[in-house]
């Protein structure tokens, strides 16, 4: 691999490469995209046992108000999201958007509320910009301190709450989104019980010089097998979650992209604290009016996965597509292929049938509902 | 006579029928397989032409025909379980079976010591 060299590392690559791991490059960071067993048995393994992956290459921000109140922080992070911060409680965690003043998606990210600051997570691919984004509009408000020695440790899978109770015994207590600080292994480490499979699970901020005896703790562990690039991708597409620059980006709004829960009603038209973010203007009006086409599940009929960039029809012979597949491919658990992409709002109720062109065939595929598989979240 | 295609296609010839798979070395590559969608019996394919596609939970390949000839028979059992193709690549996982229309064109393609070289 020639860029093997330009390629950063996680306080976890070296494990991943002892682990046999294939090693890609994938936003400027050097990750295993499998391990020997293979994308179908990790993602398998995942739903039936615990998978651990490294997601170290996502950004890790700390947004300290300069008063001391978290309020401060979070009222000034809702001028970059449509989402309800200050209503978010200590020990608690939300998912947010990034909008852009013409109502697209610059970003998605977790925030959690810390008590005295906020927690953000970022996608690795946008992180830079992010900070830039958080750095230019919050700064009279707020520290933006972004923490680059701390590795980012995902447990998910129903045996995930056995395997790092038995490291860290409070972390059961945990419910769906709770976040703590909790020492493991002797190392503060910040917990969430949170993750992108659609499983039960956590993911684990620990400093990075603590990361791989921590991982290899979890490792010793039969239930926990190391997941790879591959197996995330299926695990989150299974469970119909949006990856950043292919399902969304800046030419998706969020009632397009079907995030309508992800805008609390405080921040809608209406709502104490409506508007105030990027687009606003663009964004709080499909609510009522909908979208001119909208994120969907996509089952094809036939056992052939159909991918990314491929553009639906509405017959066998029209020659204007009235959507495409943002992503797609083979669902493990679902035995079948699965995809999502985007249609047009008319075309959209579940049960349409559409046709795929791929390699010169139209393919009948059918609007599904999302998620493929059911989520195993503790609520 | 076994012989070997750079695309990683591997040919049994016998009495100028080849049957056809791709080899263990293109199928650790591709990684698991969710799909394979074959060529119809009868069709007449020049070399280099797709006759077959691949899919793993990576990614979609073409099985290229490794000859002129014509499909006079194809491997059905991949269509509802394409792991065949993983658990036996060289075996059970064949493709179609070809029949050539030079036998003499298999000459050009390499054997197995060659191939091995070629994938190290």
């Amino acid at each position: 691999m020639d860029d093997s060299t330009t390629l950063k590392k996680t306080p976890l690559t070296a494990l991943s490469v002892e682990l046999g791991g294939k090693m890609v490059g994938f936003a400027g960071y050097e990750m295993p995209v499998q391990f020997p067993e293979g994308v179908l048995k990790e993602h398998l393994h995942t739903r039936s046992k615990a998978g651990l992956f490294d997601v170290s290459h996502m950004g890790q921000v700390i947004l300290r108000p300069r008063s001391g109140h978290v309020e401060d922080a979070s009222l000034a992070l809702e001028r970059l999201v449509p989402v309800d911060i200050l209503g978010l409680k200590p020990g608690r965690q939300r998912y947010a958007l990034f909008t852009a003043a013409d109502g697209g998606i610059l970003d998605d990210l977790m925030v959690a509320n810390r008590g005295d600051h906020l927690f953000v997570v970022v996608n690795a691919a946008c992180k830079k910009q992010d900070v830039a984004h958080m750095r230019d509009n919050l700064s009279d408000v707020c520290e933006v301190v972004e923490l680059t020695d701390r590795a980012l440790v995902a447990l998910q899978g129903p045996a995930a709450e056995s395997a790092l109770a038995a490291l860290a015994p409070e972390v059961a207590g945990m419910v769906f989104m709770d976040v703590r600080e909790v020492l493991i292994l002797g190392v503060p480490c910040i917990v969430s019980r949170s993750g992108y499979s659609g499983e039960d699970g956590y993911e684990v901020s620990v400093p990075e010089a603590s990361a791989e005896a921590f991982v290899r703790a979890l490792l010793a562990n039969p239930d926990v097998h190391p997941v790879g690039l591959g197996a995330r991708d299926s695990l989150r597409l299974e469970a119909g979650l949006c990856l950043y620059g292919n399902d969304i980006d800046t030419g998706t709004t969020p009632v397009a992209a079907a995030l309508e829960w992800a805008v609390q009603k405080v921040r809608r038209t209406g709502g104490a604290r409506a508007g105030g973010f990027p687009g606003a203007d663009v964004i709080l009006p499909e609510f009522e009016q909908g979208a001119s086409r909208r994120r969907v599940g996509i089952a094809p009929e036939g056992r052939a996965p159909i991918r990314g960039g491929i553009d639906l029809y509405a017959d066998e012979i029209s020659t204007g597509p009235v959507g495409h597949i943002t992503s797609g491919g083979f669902g493990p658990t679902a035995e079948a292929p699965v995809a999502m992409g985007y249609v047009a709002a008319s075309l959209s109720d579940i049960g349409t049938r559409l046709y795929a062109e791929q390699r010169g065939r139209r393919m009948p595929v059918t609007i599904a509902a999302l998620p493929f598989v059911p989520p195993k979240y503790k609520r | 006579m076994l012989k070997f295609t750079e695309d990683h296609e591997w040919l049994n010839i016998v009495d100028g029928v080849a049957t056809v798979g791709i080899t263990t070395h293109a199928v650790e590559q591709l990684g698991d397989l969710v799909f394979v969608d074959l060529p119809e019996v009868g069709a007449k394919l020049s070399k280099g032409d797709p006759a077959a596609t691949v899919e793993s939970v990576k990614a979609a390949s073409d099985v290229y025909c490794p000859l002129d000839g014509k499909i006079v028979a194809v491997n059905d059992a991949l269509t509802d379980d394409p792991s065949i193709v993983n658990a036996d690549a060289l075996g059970a996982g064949w493709f179609f079976k070809l029949e050539l229309a030079r036998v003499e064109d298999a000459d050009g393609l390499m054997e197995e010591d060659a191939y091995q070289a070629l994938v190290g």
